[in-house]
């Protein structure tokens, strides 16, 4: 092949790429398109006000789900009628919590070259009081029972020294001082009574027991342990293995999670348990499907969490002590909070 | 001088240059660039995959990404394999550098769209490990026909601009596949598509523009033109290739992997969890503007001497970390130093391994000190780790400094006693 013949057939090769790659863009851009599409079967979405001191009946906030003009924004239903109409607050979020008139909002931010993320710090009003870079894709989000302080957690990649692997950062801050510390793998750990310095420490999902204390899961070696953590000493403890995402139960009593349990598949390895953290027992919840949320108590005997749905991801609920069955409490919606 | 790149002295006898007409013949030949660019296109499409990869798992599969990690040590262990058969395959049956890396280059281009079908972990991980593998079986080969291409005196430079092209492209695929998704809101099937057929453009670039065989440095016929396995192997009995190999090892044991250092850069320098990201982005860019200058460098002042030289800059990086500073100014004079340092040594070892390897087993020598620098560094990595657990990660960077000087004056010992040969280049 001389010269010409071969920038002949570079180009024509360019022209069939080209065409491929656009259309591929095309298709996709399309179907993105639709999701701003209401759809005729999914719950009704208005846009309205929502705050976190409602004054009537408790309600539960989502990141709502459902196709249509609101995808994407926390929305509030009626804690008593969650398949009610959506009131859509116009605040879009990826995760949210929320707890005595503060809010928590994980968002991405559109930069000019690539997506950047944040934490928002939120007022009963839904009013950003503060934000707070956040250095990876948002996983965790939670309030103190107070609303004083909040936590959340990201992924990080390309921090590990073999190229595909991920790890965590979770960052704690103080709602008055604006105190912040980003990175709990700074505190100091104490694992099985001694103190324990690795560099694949990672530690995520954070859940609080009141502004100071508070548990989170922590990983290390391959294991993952349950930590109790301290914001004041800066202290991390083991405290039992096998506990990843931990969520404590209003009255401090127990811990639901996700267990790894043997011989479940490498995609779907977790179950959803609830640890006495008196006694030290564990007990399995009905719901038999391995699930990949941090769950949320609504009271202190029943348990929501996130599984996937339709449209992502669907909020079901089980009994925290064992009975029951589970059951589908929302469709299309993700990362719960109840107000009051 | 002492750090002498050998030419025309025994062992090892120098590639010939590419002809690319009677006259004058440029420093960097039209091989050379065609490669770079292969090798940018290439980077677009890997480098698409791995911006947007973490992003598709977490948001678009509702995966937990944790365990990823896990695969590594055995894809390390892999690549390696697959890098020594690559540069020893192409070596066989009169030089076939171009099939071979051809095939690296083709196999890695059909991965990404196996990740449109690939939806779990292990499916995922799967594809990895074989786009991994095609880019240990280029990298050698890939190598071995730069050295061929380029006459032996400005081999640096040559190997500097390959090295730029490159990490251009690397720093360009994040960018492309963002666009994607600004375009294409979750829109990672197209990434993956668009990923493939920048590959594929990558490959169509190789076989269109890459002379198949270097002209003159075919071995006269009749002479034993198949190097076996034995031969390749036998290519460490030679003193200036086992010496380089040594080093490269040995400074490869005591350089701290770079997110490592970009952790204790944060943590030590106080830098900003929001600014994290672009730690990475900074030693590219540092890399992408020094490699041909210092390319060209190393071709002047001898090439082992610039390698040692760019391990002097990572040790002034480790003491940047260590030092008692904050702020702006001494991160960056971290990224710079660490930018330098990837300048001064990638592709300047290709090119001092070029200069003692005979033209007929460029591909096994490319192969042989590459992987000894790549498996070095990996035990480093789990080394690190384990004295990161036994003491903490500033005290593991300090011992790191410390054998990393050790290292670069046993090096410096090694390759002055092998060269007693003054540099002929100039």
């Amino acid at each position: 092949m001389n010269r010409r013949t071969r920038l002949i057939v570079l180009l024509l090769a360019v022209a069939l790429l080209g065409t491929v790659g656009t259309a591929a863009v095309l298709r996709a851009a399309g179907r993105s398109a639709d999701r701003d599409r209401q759809q005729a079967d999914g719950p009704p979405v208005r846009p309205g006000t929502v705050a976190l001191h409602p004054s009537g009946a408790r309600q539960l906030l989502v990141r709502n789900l459902a196709w249509g003009p609101h995808r994407d924004e926390i929305t509030a239903v009626p804690a008593a009628h969650p398949g009610a109409a959506r009131t859509a607050s116009g605040l879009t979020c990826l995760r949210f919590h929320a707890a005595a008139g503060t809010g928590i909002c994980l968002q991405a931010e559109r930069g000019a070259l690539t997506d950047t993320y944040r934490a928002l710090v939120l007022d009963a009003r839904l009013r950003v009081r503060h934000r707070f870079p956040a250095p990876g894709i948002p996983t965790r989000a939670r309030v103190s029972p107070s609303g004083r302080t909040v936590a959340w957690t990201v992924f990080v990649s390309g921090d590990s020294y073999a190229g595909t692997a991920f790890s965590t950062r979770t960052a704690i801050a103080d709602t008055r001082t604006w105190a912040l510390d980003d990175n709990l793998e700074d505190y100091a750990v104490t694992k099985d009574g001694r103190p324990y310095h690795a560099s694949d420490v990672n530690v995520w999902g954070v859940t609080f027991a009141d502004d100071t204390r508070f548990y989170a899961t922590l990983a290390t070696g391959g294991r993952t342990y349950l930590v109790r953590g301290d914001r004041t000493a800066r202290t991390l403890t083991t405290l039992h293995g096998n506990v990843e995402c931990p969520s404590l139960s209003p009255d401090g009593t127990r811990v639901a999670y996700k267990k790894r349990v043997p011989g479940a598949s490498p995609d779907a390895p977790w179950r959803l348990y609830v640890l006495d953290l008196a006694t030290g027992r564990e007990t399995a919840t009905a719901e038999h499907r391995s699930i990949d949320d941090q769950a949320l108590w609504s009271g202190t005997r029943t348990l929501l969490y996130a599984l996937p749905g339709d449209y992502g991801s669907d909020l079901w609920t089980v009994p925290a002590d064992g009975s029951g069955t589970a059951r589908r409490l929302m469709t299309s919606a993700v990362a719960p909070a109840y107000t009051g | 001088m002492y750090l002498a790149d050998s030419r025309g002295g025994p062992p090892a006898r120098t590639a010939a240059p590419d002809r690319t007409g009677p006259g004058r013949r440029p420093a960097v030949p039209g091989t050379v660039l065609a490669l770079g660019a292969v090798s940018l296109i290439t980077d677009v499409s890997a480098e698409m995959i791995t911006a947007v990869l973490p992003l598709y798992v977490v948001t678009a599969l509702g995966l937990s990404p944790l365990g990823f990690g896990l695969l590594d040590g055995l894809n390390n262990g892999v690549g390696a394999l697959v890098r020594l058969a690559g540069g020893h395959l192409a070596d066989r049956g009169g030089r076939r550098h171009k099939v071979v890396a051809g095939l690296g280059y083709g196999l890695s281009a059909v991965c990404k769209p196996l990740l449109l079908v690939a939806h779990g972990l292990p499916a995922i991980g799967a594809v990895l490990a074989a786009d991994r593998a095609g880019k240990g079986l280029r990298t050698a080969p890939r190598d071995a026909m730069i050295s061929l291409a380029t006459r032996p005196e400005h081999r640096g430079r040559a190997f500097g601009v390959h090295r730029a092209m490159d990490t251009a492209g690397a720093l360009l695929g994040p960018l492309a596949a963002f666009a994607v998704l600004r375009i294409a809101a979750d829109g990672y099937d197209a990434v993956f598509t668009v990923s493939g057929c920048v590959a594929v453009l990558g490959v169509l670039v190789l076989v269109l523009f890459v002379p198949a065989r270097t002209p003159g440095t075919a071995p006269a016929p009749g002479t034993a033109a198949r190097p076996t396995l034995r031969t390749s192997l036998a290519l460490l009995r030679r003193p200036p290739l086992r010496r380089l190999t040594l080093c490269a090892a040995l400074l490869g044991l005591t350089t701290v992997s770079d997110s490592f250092l970009y952790l204790l850069l944060q943590r030590g320098l106080g830098v900003p969890a929001g600014l994290f990201p672009l730690l990475p982005l900074g030693t590219a860019a540092v890399f992408l503007l020094l490699a041909v200058p210092l390319g060209a460098l190393a071709d002047r002042a001898g090439r082992r001497r610039l390698f040692l030289a760019g391990h002097a800059a990572l040790l002034l990086a480790y003491g940047l970390v260590l030092a008692p500073l904050r702020g702006l100014p001494a991160v960056l004079g971290v990224l710079v130093l660490h930018g330098a340092f990837y300048a001064a040594t990638d592709g300047v070892l290709a090119a001092a391994t070029a200069g003692v390897v005979p033209p007929e087993q460029q591909g096994a020598g490319q192969a042989l000190v590459g992987t000894g620098q790549a498996l070095a560094r990996f035990v480093c990595s789990l080394a690190f780790g384990a004295a990161w657990s036994l003491w903490d990660g500033r005290t593991a960077l300090a011992v790191a400094a410390a054998a990393l000087a050790a290292a670069a004056l046993t090096a410096t010992r090694l390759l002055r006693t092998g060269h007693p040969h003054r540099e002929g280049t100039r």
